[in-house]
């Protein structure tokens, strides 16, 4: 069923586009989101010097590695958003495919990590730095798995040429779940 | 531009055919994407929500002033089913009507009406806020019928009382209530990007910054704070959720966490989240008082500028909520100065409000006598304010019958005042009748006294120490006097009177809505753009090819040049 655009949508008087537009707005909110459980988070870190002990036990160099994974799938996601402007779907589907396959990479690799991790017993509830730990990465690896879901039905319509704009925004919200990981990972492995 | 125009005309022509052709009743009315439609659903949801949190708030009243009566239509009251009535009634009149009434309703048929427009940017975005809010809705009915009963922590929901079920007693009912919230917040995210970015982008050709109508800016604002705000009570909510199913310790200070880090992250949101309803209230008074005084408002953008002052300064007044909660007293002085300078742009509003009505020519018609009421009302609640801010005398106060008094003196203009206010006055666009103004004011006066009476005794008892969250004050002998007891039962019967008359309004809404006078396009002889169409509007507000056009400002009411007292927006000059 096709869903005509109501004049509303096609209207634009601020000069930037509805979608662009909203999609800063989204993230304006998420920002408060992550900001707020961050925020919390240091206050606790601040006030509980002996959680240094506990973060001494995460693995700094599988963050590393993921903080790689991940600035590697913006980049290709940037290269998508490129070949969406000169009107090549196909290229930019294959680039947002190669996006997609990063973040499956970063889930695979947070997968062996967190297993590992519980079996050595700092499961959610053994205090709570690892309480903050499996919260806020939690909370992030949900939004590399929406992000995944709705790049896929993007690639999808851009493999025939359609609603290529949708490309840039999937990017914008990329890049943004991409920062978050660069917060993330000097808080909760660099600090020790 | 004029090309482009038309071009857009041609797009919007071939899409209405879609439309039109036979849509049957699930599909149009409880699926559609149609803005109108899904305005009437929060509505109506939301009204329907008023009157369950109308009825616990008269089981709980009863009990109050008559402890241990068997409360017709409930029966005996248990201490627990207290607890779980008064924690209802309050999220639901904030989360369940105030909310859903007027931002959703008002926002979404107000603003695309109201900006010439004929949707929201996001049309089956902003259906699915509303089936993700009935669902919360679902949600927290349901929280009230499970095993263990309803959450009775407060709206407010305090760890640990709120995080461990050993102490509130109500396993699933605590969980299933903060999940009810987290799916309103979500339905109100997505209905707020909704709204911001409609107004910002959708506006009709040659509507400027300033020729929007107030009320849609307020309500704009108000999205914008709420979105602001809520974040870090979305990832309280969460931590709270793992203390109560993980068993995590976020808010459990002998396992590292901290439960004041909950009312910080609470009342960040929380205290905004006043000004997120306030604010569309009072941006339905001013276009109401400009209507009806015939006079252009004294101070457009005054107005807005102290609607944007009152809500970044909302940011920075959360603590006053935690005086007595063991805060720094030097960061108490300094939410005491906060907060008592937030009743500056306040005030200034209603002064605006006031220098509008002056030399104006006043119709006293139903919506009016309800915008004069706010103004009023919410006075009285303001000038309480002053003394629970100051941290000195809110060492007193706190948590007494006279809080009580002072929020509902602010909230009930919000919430009741606001929403009667402006569903009288866009009834006749709404539903293309004229409500009985007859009725209108029989209603109005039926509310307005006994509402007075309700909450002035209350903040008599609260200045003689009445706490609040006591199920039967019969057990604190200094708070079971007879003078005490009578004022508990001016104020509970009162509060039959005000939910009597409200049968008032149902009986004038649905006997106007079927044989009410025609309202015509226009029947206040009002400027904003949403009475240049059909009442009620059709599909798409304006035949595509008559989509206005604005040439001025929504507010030119008694202009020296011309004959007619108003100026509608679309008419060129």
């Amino acid at each position: 069923m096709a869903h005509a655009k109501p004049l509303a949508t096609l209207r634009s008087a601020t000069g930037i586009p509805t979608g662009r537009l909203a999609v800063w707005w989204v993230l304006a909110s998420e920002v408060v989101i992550f900001g707020g459980l961050l925020g919390s988070y240091l206050m606790h870190r601040i006030g509980h010097p002996e959680w240094a002990a506990a973060a001494a036990h995460t693995q700094t160099w599988i963050g590393a590695v993921n903080t790689f994974v991940l600035l590697t799938s913006s980049f290709t996601a940037v290269l998508a958003h490129q070949a969406a402007e000169r009107g090549n779907g196909k290229e930019a589907a294959k680039l947002l495919g190669l996006t997609i396959l990063g973040a499956l990479t970063f889930l695979v690799i947070k997968s062996f990590e967190w297993a590992n991790e519980i079996s050595h017993g700092y499961t959610i509830t053994a205090n709570t730095f690892w309480s903050f730990y499996y919260t806020a990465a939690g909370l992030h690896a949900l939004h590399v798995i929406a992000g995944g879901i709705i790049m896929g039905f993007v690639a999808f319509d851009a493999y025939r040429g359609r609603e290529l704009h949708r490309v840039e925004l999937i990017g914008i919200y990329w890049h943004f779940v991409d920062v978050v990981w660069i917060f993330l990972f000097p808080l909760l492995y660099i600090a020790k | 531009m004029a090309d482009t125009v038309a071009d857009v005309h041609q797009h919007e022509s071939a899409g209405h055919d879609d439309h039109h052709h036979e849509q049957n009743f699930f599909v149009k009315y409880l699926w559609s994407t149609d803005h109108k439609i899904i305005a009437m659903q929060y509505m109506f949801t939301g009204m329907f929500m008023g009157l369950i949190g109308g009825y616990m708030a008269y089981v709980f009243r009863m009990q109050l002033a008559f402890p241990g009566i068997s409360v017709p239509g409930f029966g005996q009251v248990s201490p627990g089913e207290y607890n779980a009535l008064i924690t209802n009634h309050g999220s639901i009149m904030i989360f369940w009507l105030a909310m859903p009434v007027l931002i959703a309703a008002f926002g979404n048929f107000l603003i695309p009406l109201m900006i010439g427009a004929d949707d929201m940017v996001f049309p089956r975005i902003n259906r699915l806020s509303f089936q993700i809010f009935f669902v919360s809705v679902l949600v927290l009915l349901a929280s009230l019928f499970v095993q263990g009963g309803g959450f009775g922590g407060a709206w407010t929901s305090y760890p640990p009382l709120s995080a461990e079920s050993t102490y509130n007693l109500t396993d699933l009912g605590s969980s299933l209530w903060l999940l009810a919230v987290a799916l309103e917040f979500v339905a109100f995210l997505l209905g707020g990007i909704n709204f911001i970015t409609t107004l910002m982008n959708s506006r009709a050709p040659g509507m400027k910054a300033y020729d929007i109508p107030i009320v849609c800016w307020m309500i704009v604002i108000a999205s914008i704070l709420f979105m602001l705000s809520v974040g870090p009570l979305i990832a309280g909510a969460v931590m709270l959720l793992f203390d109560q199913v993980l068993n995590t310790g976020f808010y459990d200070p002998t396992r590292g966490g901290d439960p004041i880090l909950w009312q910080h992250l609470f009342w960040f949101f929380g205290h905004p989240e006043v000004y997120v309803v306030l604010l569309p209230a009072i941006g339905i008074t001013v276009d109401v008082i400009a209507t009806f005084a015939r006079k252009k408002i004294f101070g457009y953008k005054l107005v807005l500028y102290t609607a944007v002052a009152t809500g970044v300064l909302s940011f920075f007044v959360w603590a006053h909520h935690q005086f007595v909660a063991g805060i720094d007293p030097r960061m108490a002085n300094v939410f005491t100065i906060t907060t008592l300078l937030i009743s500056v742009p306040i005030a200034e509003l209603l002064f605006v409000m006031i220098a509008t009505l002056y030399g104006g020519s006043i119709r006293l018609t139903t919506p009016m006598l309800w915008a004069l009421a706010f103004i009023a009302e919410f006075l009285i609640g303001g000038v309480t304010g002053i003394f629970l801010g100051a941290s000195g005398a809110d060492i007193y106060f706190h948590d007494t019958y006279f809080v009580l008094a002072h929020f509902h003196y602010t909230f009930f203009p919000i919430a009741i005042i606001g929403t009667f206010c402006g569903f009288t006055y866009w009834f006749p666009k709404m539903f293309g009748r004229m409500m009985n103004e007859t009725l209108g004011k029989i209603h109005f006066w039926g509310t307005i006294i006994p509402f007075n009476f309700i909450f002035i005794p209350l903040f008599v008892l609260g200045m003689g120490g009445q706490h609040r969250r006591i199920y039967n004050f019969q057990h604190f002998p200094e708070l079971a006097g007879p003078e005490m007891y009578q004022l508990r039962e001016i104020a509970t019967i009162s509060l039959l009177i005000m939910l009597a008359f409200q049968a008032v309004f149902f009986y004038n809404m649905i006997h106007s809505w079927l044989k009410g006078e025609k309202a015509g396009k226009n029947p206040w002889k009002s400027n904003t753009l949403e009475w240049t169409t059909e009442s009620p509007p059709p599909h798409g507000n304006w035949p595509p090819d008559q989509m206005p056009v604005v040439y001025r400002g929504p507010y030119e009411y008694a202009h020296p040049d011309r004959e007619e007292d108003y100026w509608p927006q679309d008419e060129p000059a």
